[in-house]
């Protein structure tokens, strides 16, 4: 990763939630929250805005966050990421991009939703077709060191399995769960970042909050904040699949 | 105890198979491996499949369904048709075909009934119990990792209604959803019951495109035809205006703007059978509390409140519930939860911003995570005697979802 800041200093962070409308389905809101929570802690100011999917995505924010949804709503979002191009500006400026579930899904260059294959936006080197089973419950896995990262742990409840290509990297490496395909989960490619980790998978793991705030702000490191909290949740659910 | 007779017309496969039921159910009870509510319905189902169906024979029946408030509604229901007579209900909120088998057997002969419907098997109790009327309450997102998305339930439930053509539908035209699902029914008559919860109507049911909404509960769609319904009955300060535009005082012993709503369908359901309002009004104002929920308990110098809150809309309506009172949260997360806290992020728990908060439960780090982004401070406790210790003494609130709210039922002795 260059250092180079992305964003004026002087000015607020902004963080776009996309496409809440549709794509919300699982307390996804919470990782726009601890984001603007994490960023605050450290006395970086934050602007937080949601933008409908019948409103233009602004192309000068430093993170986007994408949820989890139905087929319906899911297709809807990809349809109209494409036609709009707000994001692909975004990213091709290295805006960061977090991405869960469904809204990983629509990442990549194609998934299927209501049986038929629906193109997505190409902004990961990956493609999703169906599982013979539903994925539900706890997700763990060896985050790619290059990362530098401690263990992902998260939920996960999706339908679809995920083939990456060679342009993404695998986000993890699964230790409990399905993730992708039983073998790899998540991916990430450049600032583009995507889990099956549902709804606030940022909850059970700052550290990737913090590397999304690393990543968007230039800064190598970040002050220490008290994170009893967040460990303590982390330490337990770990435990409880061991 | 002595066993009511099974109705003398019932073919004698139904008769043994419901005298089995209640055998069994009141051997559940005595072993005290439950409360005997399921385990009798599900044996008589196995010697009589059609049991259900031979025991609703006859009984003129209401069932009351929807995410939230239906073992609430229930009771309130089955206190204003008691009015006419006596009523069959499953009062426990054991909810599932195995529990209104369990509940009509155990009732023996009774012109009415009313029976909570789990909202996934609104459509198989509806073709058993051959209903006169349907109380839709609302629907919203619970226990996601296994229950059907919103949009799949409301789809559910039209097509389960468009079978049933001669049904009165009672159902709550501020939710779009609930108003979707019985818009094309012959014979609804809608109730405006509120809904403070907005996140799963997002959109239009019929067409994807937004759903507007203004002021208190007025919605409309921004694609298509669909807007809310006019509502025969209305929510005024307190009182529940009926059709005829009489406006009435409703006295309630049950807490939140939640629960008037719930006694407006409860009137609503009542007047379909043909029950005057100023008579079902004072058996509505004797409902206490309803399996424990709302239930006030007096533990030493602390006056303890129960409220169960399953879901995120659930917690929204809790709030309001809530008096400004040290409170107590607990979470789990086992089998009847749900396994997944994510809704935790779906609730803004800025209400208790400014009251002393205290944590608890198996999934209480979820809740801290959940809190401490919420800038509500906390206390975590690791059980319920540690929580009395902590508050002065005094009124201590308590809002639980199912299965911490069962842990903290059975430490009060299974307050009813």
């Amino acid at each position: 990763m260059s250092t180079e800041l992305r964003r004026r200093p002087d000015s607020a962070l902004r963080v776009v939630w996309l496409y809440p409308d549709l794509l919300s389905t699982y307390g996804d809101r919470g990782n726009v929250l601890i984001l603007a929570h994490r960023a605050r802690r450290r006395g970086i100011a934050v602007e937080t805005l949601e933008v409908r999917s019948d409103e233009p995505v602004p192309d000068s924010a430093d993170i986007y966050l994408i949820g989890g949804g139905e087929d319906g709503p899911q297709a809807l979002a990809a349809q109209r990421l494409i036609a709009d191009g707000g994001l692909h500006r975004a990213v091709a400026r290295r805006a960061v991009v977090f991405a869960v579930c469904a809204g990983y899904q629509l990442l990549g260059t194609s998934f299927v939703a209501k049986g038929a294959k629906c193109s997505g936006l190409d902004l990961l080197d990956a493609h999703s077709d169906r599982g013979d089973s539903r994925a539900v419950g706890e997700l763990v896995g060896e985050v790619d060191p290059r990362l530098g990262l401690p263990p992902l742990t998260g939920f996960e409840n999706h339908g679809g399995r995920t083939h990456l290509g060679p342009g993404a990297a695998p986000l993890a490496r699964v230790m409990v769960g399905v993730g992708n395909d039983g073998v790899t989960e998540g991916a990430w490619q450049g600032t583009v970042l995507g889990t099956y980790a549902h709804g606030p998978a940022l909850a059970r793991n700052p550290a990737i909050a913090d590397l999304l705030l690393r990543w968007a702000t230039g800064l190598e490191t970040l002050p220490e904040i008290d994170d009893q909290w967040p460990d303590r949740l982390r330490a337990e659910r770990l435990a409880a699949v061991r | 105890m002595t066993a009511p007779s099974p109705n003398p017309s019932l073919p004698l496969r139904t008769k043994i198979a419901a005298t089995v039921s209640r055998g069994v159910g009141a051997l559940s009870r005595a072993t005290g491996r439950g409360d005997g509510s399921v385990i009798g319905g599900r044996i008589g189902l196995m010697i009589d499949p059609h049991l259900l169906a031979n025991l609703a024979a006859g009984r003129r029946i209401a069932l009351v369904s929807g995410t939230n408030g239906k073992t609430t509604t229930t009771r309130l229901t089955a206190a204003a048709i008691g009015v006419l007579g006596k009523v069959a209900t499953n009062s426990f909120g054991a909810n599932l075909p195995t529990g209104h088998t369990s509940a009509l057997a155990k009732a023996g002969h009774t012109p009415y009934a009313v029976l909570e419907v789990d909202e996934h098997y609104l459509p198989q109790v509806l073709a058993a119990t051959r209903p006169e009327v349907v109380a839709l309450l609302n629907l919203s997102r619970d226990q996601l990792d296994r229950a059907k998305e919103v949009a799949m339930m409301a789809q559910l439930w039209r097509d389960a209604l468009a079978a049933h053509p001669t049904v009165h539908v009672i159902a709550n035209a501020d939710d779009p959803m609930v108003a979707w699902a019985a818009y094309r029914c012959p014979h609804v008559t809608w109730v405006g019951a509120r809904q403070r919860w907005h996140e799963d109507s997002w959109v239009c049911p019929e067409c994807g495109a937004h759903l507007e909404r203004s002021g208190d509960s007025d919605w409309h769609c921004s694609g298509c035809a669909l807007r809310r319904p006019q509502p025969q009955w209305t929510l005024k300060d307190g009182h529940v205006v009926d059709p005829s535009g009489v406006a009435h005082a409703v006295t309630l012993q049950l807490p939140g703007s939640i629960n008037l709503a719930n006694a407006a369908t409860a009137l609503a359901v009542g007047a379909a059978f043909g029950v005057p309002v100023v008579d079902a009004l004072p058996r509505l104002a004797q409902v206490k509390s309803v399996a424990g929920r709302y239930a006030t308990v007096v533990r030493g110098d602390h006056t303890i409140r129960l409220l169960l809150a399953k879901n995120p809309a659930g917690w929204l309506e809790a709030f309001d519930m809530a008096e400004d009172a040290p409170t107590l949260l607990a979470i789990n997360a086992r089998d009847p939860d749900g396994l997944d806290t994510s809704w935790l992020f779906d609730v803004d728990f800025s209400p208790l911003r400014g009251r002393h908060v205290l944590i608890t439960g198996d999934r209480a780090y979820d809740l801290a995570v959940r809190l401490e982004v919420n800038d509500v401070p906390f206390r975590h406790v690791r059980r319920f005697r540690d929580a009395l210790a902590a508050v002065p003494p005094g009124r201590l609130e308590v809002i639980a979802n199912y299965t911490a709210f069962q842990d903290i039922r059975a430490e009060l002795d299974r307050v009813n």
